[in-house]
């Protein structure tokens, strides 16, 4: 470089053009307040949730009040509507799905985490990542075709004449086999959220240092022992943030449910009955809904799903937010 | 029994449970994908892919209207959702990393992220179909754009949070603004995790259903204005498969293999892309 353009570059770097300068700082100006701007936008969604939710469920609270809540009767003919066969279909699948659902998931997880010999580990592990893409309708519609068949002729009968018959909890497992209801669909949801549940356990197990492990290790614990007293318990939290992640799915799930759940507002004690829950109804009913006192009760539902899933999401995330951010991409 | 000898029978027991527990859940998936495969492919054919949804109990006819529907609404969805998720990321990593707003935006943020999609279709029902007075395929585009913003809010600022400070601080010390920064340093850095996160939100909202029920509605013929309803995939899917018609069932099949290879292929991609970008850590 000649000294020439050594000044040149010298003078530049000094003597900086006004001009340019002002046009670097409005562009600043702009970018920081778009960015702001977008930021934002995130809160104004939610608000706009809510408002949008409590506006248009309003004709139906101002009609029915608490009563919304406590009764059953759902009838667009003489336009009276409950939400409680709603909620109690949308809460009796997911706590069946949860019960199937965590033990398998926990399994994949301390097996993938453990056991699995690491040739094993990421075609598995990659596996339950991908089918935890897949989208509910696919796993609905499957639900109908394949699933719902299988269980009307080889396990609803298999279940009532043997659960069935004891005295107690046999109501729950009484009636004919239709093949859809409850229990379907909650078996339907378990398989939808395994994959989900069990990529999370996994990420939250692989925050356990292998330190701790060594340790137990070292002190002759068996494999099941490090899981259960040294692996479970340092991650507690993650993996209680994690299933309640998977509940919030399962509470606001809508096409792997709508297929399978018989569509029935009356609350059966039997779980191989119709029923209905939540977000079926307003996934079934709501382009049909014909009075605005339908339609309004029909976002009434959704509004109480929402508060429904947003307290349980919101647990899980504050319970989760301790937790490495990078260790849960699968999230 | 020794005290020792019974640990191992614990310790034999659970691990052959969670093995088997595995086994089960990769059997039923498997299932599930087969079934897929198997149904799928016996009623596909270039049909599917050229022809229009027909009426019902008519032979022929394809799934042509849906595809072209679902491509539209999710492009659009993600070019309303991807841009604002980006500059959303951009601020939460660049600008207000330590700011207690940015802990609430966050916050909020991943509880959207786990929100119903159902009760995304209901907010934009009340917000655009309402006012519009009709059901539109521009209406579905913004649930899906609504959707795919936070996947994409959250990878952004993820990725954006991976360059190395020293990078940036390198450039603010050349006399860069933050802007600057930003769109030399930080973006170019973080280029292909930010492409991850845009095909994990195509492959999220090209998938989604329950917002799109009462939104884009569906169509039976042709449209491309997105000011009336349009079919999409999802939807004639639901459609079809609850229909009584042999011929609407078996495109449903059909339609549902399809959608599930484009999700497959999409994730799959992105896992691509995101191994290229950190070959040390390429463990998904």
């Amino acid at each position: 470089m000649s000294a020439k353009t050594g000044d040149a570059a010298m003078s530049g770097l000094v003597a900086v053009d006004p001009k340019r300068l002002a046009g670097q700082r409005l562009t600043e100006r702009i970018f920081h307040g778009t960015t702001l701007a977008a930021a934002l936008l995130v809160l104004a969604l939610l608000g706009g949730v809510i408002v949008a939710l409590l506006h248009g469920a309003w004709p139906a609270l101002a009609r029915f009040k608490l009563a919304f809540l406590t009764r059953q009767i759902w009838n667009p003919v003489t336009d009276q509507y409950g939400a409680l066969g709603a909620v109690y279909g949308t809460l009796v699948t997911s706590v069946i799905a949860m019960l199937l659902a965590l033990p398998i998931s926990f399994g994949i997880a301390v097996f993938l985490t453990e056991l699995a010999p690491s040739w094993l580990k990421r075609p598995i592990g990659v596996a339950i990542e991908l089918l935890a893409a897949v989208p509910s309708i696919i796993y609905g519609f499957w639900g109908l075709f394949v699933l719902a068949p299988v269980l009307q002729e080889h396990v609803e009968p298999w279940i009532i004449s043997t659960l069935g018959a004891i005295p107690g909890v046999g109501v729950l497992f009484s009636g004919a086999p239709f093949g859809i209801g409850v229990l379907t669909a909650g078996i339907v949801l378990a398989i939808m959220i395994v994959p989900f549940i069990a990529a999370v356990m996994r990420d939250v197990f692989e925050t356990v240092p292998d330190v701790l492990k060594e340790s137990a290790y070292g002190l002759g614990a068996t494999t099941w022992e490090v899981i259960w007293r040294v692996a479970v318990p340092y991650s507690r939290t993650g993996m209680v943030g994690g299933t309640m992640l998977g509940l919030g799915r399962a509470l606001g799930e809508t096409m792997a449910v709508t297929f399978v759940i018989g569509n029935a507002h009356q609350i059966s004690s039997s779980l191989l009955d119709p029923g209905t829950t939540i977000s079926a109804t307003i996934a079934n009913e709501f382009t049909e809904a014909t009075t605005k006192l339908y339609s309004s009760s029909l976002i009434a539902l959704g509004a109480l799903l929402f508060v429904i899933t947003f307290t349980v999401i919101a647990i899980a995330r504050l319970m989760l937010l301790r937790l490495n951010r990078r260790a849960l991409s699968s999230v | 029994m020794s005290r020792r000898i019974r640990r191992k029978i614990v310790n034999g027991l659970a691990l052959g449970m969670s093995a088997a527990a595995t086994l089960v859940g990769l059997l039923l998936l498997g299932a599930l994908l087969w079934s897929l495969l198997d149904e799928g492919l016996a009623h596909f054919s270039m049909n599917v892919l050229t022809r229009m949804t027909p009426p019902p109990a008519t032979p022929g006819g394809g799934l042509l209207n849906a595809i072209y529907g679902s491509a539209i609404m999710t492009l659009i969805g993600i070019a309303i959702g991807g841009p604002v998720g980006v500059m959303a990321g951009t601020y939460l990593a660049e600008y207000g990393r330590h700011a207690r707003l940015s802990a609430v935006i966050r916050f909020v943020n991943d509880v959207l992220l786990s929100a119903p999609s159902i009760i995304i279709g209901l907010f934009v029902y009340e917000l655009v179909v309402v006012p519009m007075g009709n059901f539109s395929a521009i209406s579905g585009a913004i649930s899906l754009a609504i959707i795919a913003m936070p996947v994409i809010v959250r990878t952004t600022e993820d990725m954006l949070n991976l360059v190395p400070q020293g990078m940036k601080d390198a450039s603010t010390a050349m006399g860069a603004y933050p802007w600057r920064t930003i769109m030399s340093i930080a973006y170019p850095a973080a280029r292909s995790g930010m492409v991850t996160g845009l095909l994990l939100a195509v492959a999220r909202i090209s998938g989604e259903t329950a917002p799109l029920l009462f939104t884009a509605l569906n169509n039976q013929f042709w449209s491309t204005s997105l000011r009336l309803p349009m079919a999409n995939l999802p939807v004639v899917i639901f459609q079809f498969a609850l229909s009584p018609y042999d011929n609407w069932q078996q495109l449903a099949w059909a339609g549902a293999l399809v959608i599930t290879a484009a999700i497959l292929v999409l994730s799959i991609a992105a896992r691509v892309v995101i191994a290229r970008l950190s070959p040390a850590k390429g463990r998904r």
